[in-house]
């Protein structure tokens, strides 16, 4: 992330899609195995221009844990044509908005703007996908902004450092145990020729996705990208090697105190799949399964009428805050997470069973009609009201496409939400939401509060 | 490279007559009770965006510091025939989605809701319900000042916050803008629900209200919606102005300790109103100096060349009255001093000597360049519309815009600047660390 603004986590939620999108998006691939998708959207005279690269803190290994993320800034400083610390006057100077972000899965790259500035994108972009210098003087400073972005993320906030300790914790052998922004120690000893190799091997146009939403023509937009994208070679690149997560045999207790600290905080993750996992040649999990486990987040957290804040917010008041987490759309199986902060003089421990409790009811109890058909009715909203942001849309099919899924899955989100029984929800939390599934993480106070 | 920049330049040029598009129109009227409305049609995508704005914020809570944003957070916690299970449940049936929020000059609830009457309807009811007949319940009450005291102790494990409440204190004086926003432990305990409904009957009143509708409706639907949203609220009587800020007449430093390994570091001053003459000028000056994102001095000096903080920038925030102008970054405490300096520094020397007439020129580029980005949404038009109504700023201003940006000069941003930025009166608060060693 080069500021603050950008996106952490991306969470879809029940809440991705838009309507008719196959209509409007055009789906092109270039002899060099660069994947171009172009969403047309002519409310404004504006379009954004995202390049995705399938490559993010869950392709490294110990060591070089926040390379992806450091090298994300360093694709802002200079290329044999673009010297340093032009790139963005260039992009400032047309009127563009422009940003970079990183997650486990990916880096993305990205320029909002007058649409007559996707050429300008593509040749810029093109540029920087093999030609970035990499120089020491600049790295050596970015490498200690980076840090400085470590301190103030996870550092210094106690609720971030709970969050990367647990899934430090919960995941034993899937990369997802690392944090994207990297282990401080890590960053400390990073070399340029890490990045370096870290570059050569990722960025190249067979491991990239182009997405344009906006006042485009996709005919004109795939000869732009021919035009600049076209001449770079492909790479063949091999994905990263595979290590899944091993089974888990048991729940997992963590504690982190903190002398910052001055309200506690509950953490609980289960182990569950994810779309990938459902679609997977062999797989014995079935796609439904993904989709009730979406629709059993929203049952639990899609809204103030949801279970947990009516149960424990608002009736038993345990909790001051609290709220589920799952998404179906990363590249490996994931978490189902809660976070929960107590009130009054409520423990971790009583919110624990809280939230178990509520588990439990649906293991055994499946959600009523009412709530399904809020859950639904959300989903159908949300995909008209997510029309209202190009970047979003954009956001979307990149997501996708960069965790190994298509796009059109999005234009089937509705219906096979739609599907979705209250016995299928019921299934899923008697299958996945299980002790020996479970992390517990907590925050507490230090010693002197 | 040489070509390629030139090409670039050429662009530029030719650009810039072209970013000019058609800008919403803006729609105007005053409901029967006083409700100032502004609306804009969007018939693009089936959706309907509708805010009410209050003058109604923390500068409203007097000697009861956190009233104004409880009462916001009480508008959607049960109305009417409607407890709070039930309105939430009711909510969702209809897939809208509701939002309050208060500030220091304003408070706001709003509505997102498809424009289908068979949504919408039932939608609209609701808030008309959380608009005029909020219940207030004990209960939630109770619930919701239990939460913002714990809200206040979360705030108190977060450096940036403690700056932030520390600066409009040091800043703000005596002024209503000093209040922290969320409250103190000590003035939250004292609330009472008799506190809220007084809060309530004073200021959420048709003629302290501003209404901005954005979507695919009519006109005539938008006055309709406009009427039965505003019509069982009381019509009452606009807040009093606010008092003046004073300027500060001397420079002054506070060090909050906290051990967190970063200081956060808040410099500024007061700074300008909504509809300042001299806005336009900081606007574009301002970017130059801090606001421009990943192109700004500040950006340059402490990030770019220095490697001090990962997050740097300056802003003027304009209020009903004075806002503040504010510089901030965070950085190890072991090396806070030296950024305090650059900062220090960079905004002394930008206040002395005004933009080259390269960066200028560069600014107006971007702003100017970058307006059809700041409407190419229904909530980004939303936001205007509150805007311009809450603050009486003209019907216009999103037309003029950018002659007015096109008009800033060289001089206009130096002059503009040395009235506005007094270097040796500003207030410094740092949050961290006295000595990082001993951490």
């Amino acid at each position: 992330m080069r500021q603050i603004a950008s996106l952490f986590v991306i969470c879809l939620q029940l809440s991705f899609g838009s309507a008719h999108a196959a209509e409007r998006t055009h789906e092109y691939m270039l002899n060099n195995g660069l994947k171009v998708i172009v969403q047309e959207d002519h409310r404004a005279p504006v379009a954004v221009v995202q390049v995705w690269y399938r490559v993010g803190s869950s392709s490294e290994y110990d060591g070089i844990t926040g390379v992806s993320h450091a090298l994300e800034h360093m694709m802002f400083k200079g290329t044999e044509k673009i010297p340093p610390g032009q790139f963005s006057e260039i992009v400032s100077a047309r009127g563009g908005d422009e940003n970079a972000f990183t997650s486990t899965d990916y880096t993305a790259y990205f320029q909002t703007w007058s649409a007559d500035n996707v050429a300008l994108s593509f040749e810029l972009e093109a540029d920087r996908m093999r030609n970035l210098l990499l120089a020491e003087p600049e790295f050596k400073n970015e490498i200690r902004v980076v840090l400085e972005e470590r301190r103030l993320r996870t550092d210094d906030n106690p609720r971030a450092l709970l969050g990367e300790t647990a899934r430090s914790v919960a995941y034993q052998t899937s990369p997802y145990r690392q944090p994207v922004i990297g282990w401080a120690a890590d960053l400390q000893n990073m070399r340029i020729e890490d990045l370096r190799e870290w570059y050569k091997r990722w960025y190249a146009p067979d491991n990239a996705t182009v997405v344009v939403v906006g006042d485009v023509s996709p005919e004109q937009v795939l000869a732009l990208a021919k035009k600049h994208f076209g001449p770079i070679a492909r790479q063949s690149i091999a994905g990263p090697k595979s290590r899944p997560e091993v089974l888990q045999q048991g729940t997992k207790t963590v504690t982190v105190t903190s002398d910052k600290t001055r309200v506690p905080q509950l953490y609980m993750a289960y182990k569950v799949p994810v779309l990938n996992d459902a679609l997977a040649s062999d797989s014995e999990i079935k796609e439904w399964e993904i989709y009730a486990l979406d629709v059993l987040a929203g049952t639990l957290d899609g809204g103030p009428s949801a279970r947990l804040p009516r149960e424990l917010v608002r009736e038993a008041k345990l909790a001051a805050n609290v709220s589920a987490d799952y998404s179906s759309t990363s590249r490996l199986a994931t978490l189902f997470s809660f976070a929960a902060a107590p009130s009054g003089a409520n423990t971790l421990e009583d919110l624990q069973r809280a939230i178990v409790n509520q588990i439990e009811k649906l293991q055994k109890e499946p959600p009523t009609a009412a709530e399904l058909d809020r859950i639904k009715t959300q989903v159908v909203a949300d995909r008209i009201y997510q029309r209202d942001s190009m970047f979003y849309q954009g956001l979307i099919i990149g997501t996708l496409e960069s965790v190994g899924l298509d796009w059109r899955l999005n234009d089937k989100y509705v219906q096979n939400i739609k599907a979705v029984t209250p016995e299928q929800v019921r299934l899923v939390a008697a299958k996945y939401l299980l002790p020996e599934r479970l992390t517990v993480a907590k925050l507490l106070p230090g010693a002197g509060e | 490279m040489k070509n390629y920049l030139s090409t670039i330049l050429i662009y530029l040029v030719l650009h810039i007559p072209f970013a000019a598009q058609a800008t919403p129109e803006i729609q105007h009227w005053v409901t029967s009770n006083g409700a100032r409305v502004y609306f804009v049609e969007a018939p693009e995508i089936p959706i309907l965006d509708v805010r009410f704005v209050f003058d109604a914020g923390s500068s409203r809570d007097g000697t009861k510091p956190g009233l104004a944003q409880l009462t916001s957070s009480l508008l959607r916690e049960g109305a009417g025939e409607f407890d709070v299970n039930l309105f939430n449940d009711r909510v969702a049936d209809t897939g809208a989605m509701f939002s309050t929020g208060a500030l220091r000059d304003m408070s706001w609830i709003s509505l997102r809701s498809l424009s289908d009457d068979k949504y919408l309807i039932p939608a609209l009811a609701l808030m008309q319900a959380a608009l005029s007949k909020p219940r207030f319940d004990t209960a939630a009450f109770d619930r919701r000042k239990a939460n913002t005291l714990i809200g206040i102790k979360q705030e108190k494990q977060s450096p940036s916050a403690i700056a932030s409440k520390a600066f409009y204190t040091a800043v703000y004086g005596a002024h209503p803008y000093a209040t922290p926003m969320s409250g103190t432990e000590g003035s939250v305990a004292a609330l009472t629900r008799e506190d809220v409904v007084a809060f309530y009957r004073r200021f959420y009143v048709a003629k302290n209200a501003t209404v901005a509708i954005v979507g695919s409706v009519s006109r005539e639907q938008a006055e309709r919606i406009a009427n039965q949203l505003s019509n069982d609220i009381v019509s009452g009587e606009v807040a009093p102005p606010l008092p003046g800020v004073a300027l500060l007449q001397d420079a002054a430093t506070q060090h909050v300790e906290f051990p967190s390994i970063q200081s956060h570091v808040v410099m500024g001053q007061p700074g300008i109103k909504r509809g300042d003459p001299d806005y336009f000028s900081l606007l574009v000056g301002n970017h130059i100096l801090g606001g421009g994102g990943l192109v700004s001095i500040l950006f340059d000096e402490i990030r770019e060349k220095r490697g001090l903080s990962y997050s740097v920038n300056s802003r003027f925030i304009p209020m009903a009255e004075l806002g503040p102008f504010t510089a901030s970054l965070q950085t190890d405490s072991s090396q806070v001093d030296e950024a305090i300096s650059v900062l220090r520094d960079e905004i002394n020397k930008f206040v002395a000597s005004g933009p080259t007439s390269k960066d200028l020129d560069a600014a107006k580029q971007n702003l100017i360049g970058g307006f059809p980005l700041r409407i190419a949404s229904n909530s980004k038009i939303l936001e205007y519309l509150a805007m311009i109504g809450f603050y009486r700023l003209p019907h216009d201003y999103l037309q003029t815009f950018s002659d007015h940006v096109a008009a800033v000069s060289v001089d206009g941003v130096r002059a503009a600047f040395k009235r506005r930025l007094l270097p040796d009166k500003m207030i410094l608060v740092v949050v961290g660390r006295t000595d990082p060693e001993d951490g």
